[in-house]
């Protein structure tokens, strides 16, 4: 426990917990923070949280489990987002979303054993133009096709 | 810092210099304005680095004089993004890359000339045509709540002030009585653009009569609609109009506190926004005394994470306070008590744009535009199987035959088209013969639909409709917030049948449990997300009866998208190349060298991988059926 708060990522979470002197009405605003810093919310990250601004952690737990952008578990190093907005959904974006997991063999919201790709969908990332829409980190990849999966899965850095 | 309305306006007069070429369009000019999309669509095919390389180079060509770049906001022309317009001439460039930056500069800024090869092509005269206003895409639409994208710097307040901007507020806090404001409202007719159509003055008008210290502005910025983006793309283009518009609506109401909830997947939106906010505090045109009227207004940004429930008025609150996003009954309405238990106004980022020009050009000119008792326009998000891709912002009582083949420019491809569905997840699936409805909140209730956000995706004859209200149903399903039962089990049981019947194991009497279910849950559910789920489901069996049909009964889908009730078989065209056999991952596929070749039922996993593989032309020898 004493590594955990010497972490720099713990005290740069401390420093905005106080900087926003965060409250019971600021948990997302921290969740977000703690979310950006560690990629995910771990336990000890969530009983830390509990701790610094005194709300439970049933409640905290209730909060993160409710929206989907916090997640509990670490992610790939590469994030392939396939948008399922409904304007990429009718130009066939669950097909792109379907090649993924064959060639990567895992399910969409999984991560590889090797914690190099995490396969995940998203709604809308508003650029319907370029229909159908794969992301990949903060990376666009517009009018993709399933034969452009393999090409897009080897320009990752792994 | 301003002081008064006097000081606005000098910086309004010093600073029309920075719109000069912009506002007299087709004037002689030495020096010329290169302004780049930066929205969403174009920033996502490097409008940026596009823009970076126009400054590099007019540095390297020695144009700094000559010309000048920035990005501006969204064009609505997304299909042919980025991009890229040159003023004072008014030429609109398409589909610009990073290597036809060079040729621009040369050609064009140098040269004189324009460059041919980047003009929008016209589909149906074959001719390239330079300007605009010329467009089918944007002659019949009329701009009010996108009137400053893809004309101002969205990081230049100064722009936005020498476009009249802010005038409105001071004029109103120097001059007005909150109830003029109110009035003024009611009189424009607005009604509120994300989805439910109530009428903003009067919400406005509950609000200044609830009786209470605290009282809050919201700008409802979580954009949930998986199809709609015009709320992005006003915050990104145009973030001074939104903030202009809360502090109206904050005097109006009495509120001194606004707050924007907008969604943490809208990075550039937010940073945009906190630019603008931080700019107008230099101003004080935000802040404590605002331009010395003794009005006290500042605006917090609040992000979503990730809850398309947290749309609902209500529910947003809760997500602002800290808890989980559940919706809670009303009445009390948030006029009443809202953000902690205070009298709260929620408006949607596009109701908010239409505000400050409202009371710039009056509420009689904003009421002359639009239908009986939907005024002004509606931005809507023009996506799917449609030619022209984009953001649209068309007068209400416009008919959708229009916005498709007009503005939209038909249907993808050559396709037929099938069913056009607005109003998103809560929405309905709208058919041919409906094409002629003029567009308004009511209009679009009647005939089973509804305004929505304004999310409006066009479908082909490929598209299957159980397929795609099963898309709509898993989405509520995944966003149900678990709060009432005739949500949370209500929709797991329709989405239930609905797999049921795409798997090719529906049964005779689905469509009537499907249906009655489906009015149960409209009547029982909490909020407006449970109560209008059903809504594709119940377009659809009304509309495409038959193919729910031949999937239940015939166990077929007519638009071959449905993978279980799918058979691969090889035709008599065969050649026997023996690739497909070689491209099936399961072995079902057997036959000798130039032979006919058989599938396996039994073994086949329907991937179409043989159907990938097989070279035969014009027809593929291997058929679904």
């Amino acid at each position: 426990m004493c590594n955990f708060s010497q972490n720099p990522n713990v005290i740069e979470l401390d420093n905005f917990i106080e900087e926003i002197n965060a409250k019971e009405t600021d948990l997302i605003a921290v969740l977000h923070r703690a979310q950006n810093l560690f990629g995910y919310i771990s336990e000890e990250v969530l009983s830390h949280i509990s701790k610094k601004i005194g709300v439970p952690k049933a409640s905290i737990y209730g909060v993160v489990s409710f929206y989907s952008y916090f997640t509990t578990e670490p992610r790939g190093k590469n994030v392939i987002n396939v948008c399922m907005g409904t304007a990429c959904f009718v130009r066939g974006s669950e097909k792109i979303l379907r090649e993924f997991e064959s060639q990567l063999r895992i399910k969409s919201g999984e991560t590889t054993i090797d914690k190099n790709f995490t396969i995940d969908s998203l709604r809308c990332v508003g650029a319907c133009g370029l229909a159908p829409v794969v992301m990949v980190n903060d990376k666009v990849y517009g009018r993709a096709e399933t034969s452009d999966v393999a090409r897009i899965i080897s320009e990752c850095e792994v | 810092m301003l002081k008064n309305i006097e000081d606005l306006r000098k910086i309004r007069e010093e600073n029309q210099g920075l719109l000069f070429l912009r506002k007299n369009p087709n004037i002689t000019s030495e020096k010329k304005e290169i302004l780049v999309c930066g929205g969403t669509g174009c920033h996502s095919s490097q409008s940026k680095e596009i823009m970076e390389a126009f400054n590099v180079e007019i540095e390297k060509m020695n144009l700094t004089g000559k010309a000048s770049c920035h990005i501006t906001g969204c064009f609505g022309f997304c299909e042919k993004g980025p991009i890229v317009k040159v003023y004072p001439d008014d030429v609109f460039y398409t589909e610009v890359k990073i290597s036809d930056v060079g040729e621009i500069l040369k050609t064009h800024i140098l040269g004189g000339q324009k460059v041919d090869r980047l003009l929008y092509l016209d589909p149906k005269s074959n001719e390239r045509i330079d300007t605009q206003h010329h467009m089918d895409f944007y002659r019949k639409q009329v701009r009010i709540a996108l009137r400053n994208c893809g004309l101002l710097d969205p990081e230049k307040i100064e722009e936005y002030i020498a476009n009249d901007g802010y005038m409105a507020l001071a004029e109103l806090l120097l001059t007005k009585q909150p109830i003029d404001i109110i009035n003024t409202m009611k009189e424009s007719g607005l009604r509120g653009r994300g989805g439910g159509g109530f009428p903003t003055g009067s919400k406005w008008g509950m609000a200044l009569r609830s009786v209470s210290d605290q009282k809050y502005m919201i700008c409802n910025a979580d954009e949930g609609d998986p199809g709609a983006f015009m709320d992005r793309s006003i915050l990104e283009g145009d973030p001074h109009s939104i903030i202009e518009a809360m502090a109206i609506g904050g005097y109006a109401i009495g509120a001194t506190k606004g707050v924007v909830y907008i969604r943490a997947e809208y990075p550039l939106a937010i940073k945009r926004l906190k630019i603008a906010i931080d700019q107008a505090r230099k101003y004080n045109l935000l802040g404590k005394n605002i331009m010395n009227s003794g009005f006290d207004f500042d605006i917090d940004i609040k992000y979503g994470a990730g809850a398309f429930v947290c749309g609902e008025e209500t529910a947003l609150i809760q997500s602002i306070e800290g808890h989980r996003g559940e919706p809670v009954s009303k009445p009390p309405y948030p006029s009443e008590s809202g953000l902690f238990g205070k009298p709260t106004v929620v408006n949607n980022v596009e109701t908010l744009a239409n505000i400050p020009i409202i009371f710039q050009k009056g509420a009689a000119w904003f009421s002359s535009i639009g239908s009986e008792h939907s005024k002004g326009t509606k931005v809507f998000a023009l996506a799917g199987k449609i030619n022209n891709v984009g953001l649209v912002e068309v007068p209400m009582g416009i008919t959708l035959r229009e916005i498709i083949y007009e503005i939209g420019g038909g249907i993808k491809g050559g396709h037929a088209f099938k069913s056009v569905q607005t109003g998103g997840p809560s929405g309905g699936c709208i058919t041919e013969s409906n094409l002629d409805t003029p567009i308004d909140y009511e209009s679009l209730s009647k005939i089973g639909s509804m305004m929505g956000s304004g999310g409006m995706i066009v479908m082909d004859e490929e598209n299957c409709m159980v397929n795609i209200a099963k898309f709509y149903l898993d989405f509520t399903v995944e966003e149900s917030c678990g709060k009432c039962t005739a949500c949370r089990i209500g929709t797991k049981r329709l989405l239930e049948i609905l797999n049921r019947i795409v798997e090719g194991k529906g049964e005779e009497d689905d469509l009537d449990k499907l249906t009655k279910l489906s009015e149960t849950i409209k009547d029982t559910a909490l909020c407006g997300l449970g109560q209008t789920a059903p809504n594709p489901i119940l377009s659809t069996i009304k509309y495409f009866q038959e193919e729910y049909k031949a999937h239940i009964i015939d166990k077929r889908c007519p638009s071959g998208v449905c993978k279980d009730l799918l058979r691969y078989e090889i035709g008599d065209a065969c050649i026997g190349c023996t690739k497909c056999a070689r491209a099936c991952p399961v072995d079902a596929i057997s036959g000798k060298v130039r032979e006919k070749h058989f599938i396996d039922q039994a073994k086949c996993i329907k991937c179409g991988s043989c159907y990938t593989a097989c070279p035969v032309k014009p027809v593929k020898a291997v058929l679904i059926v």
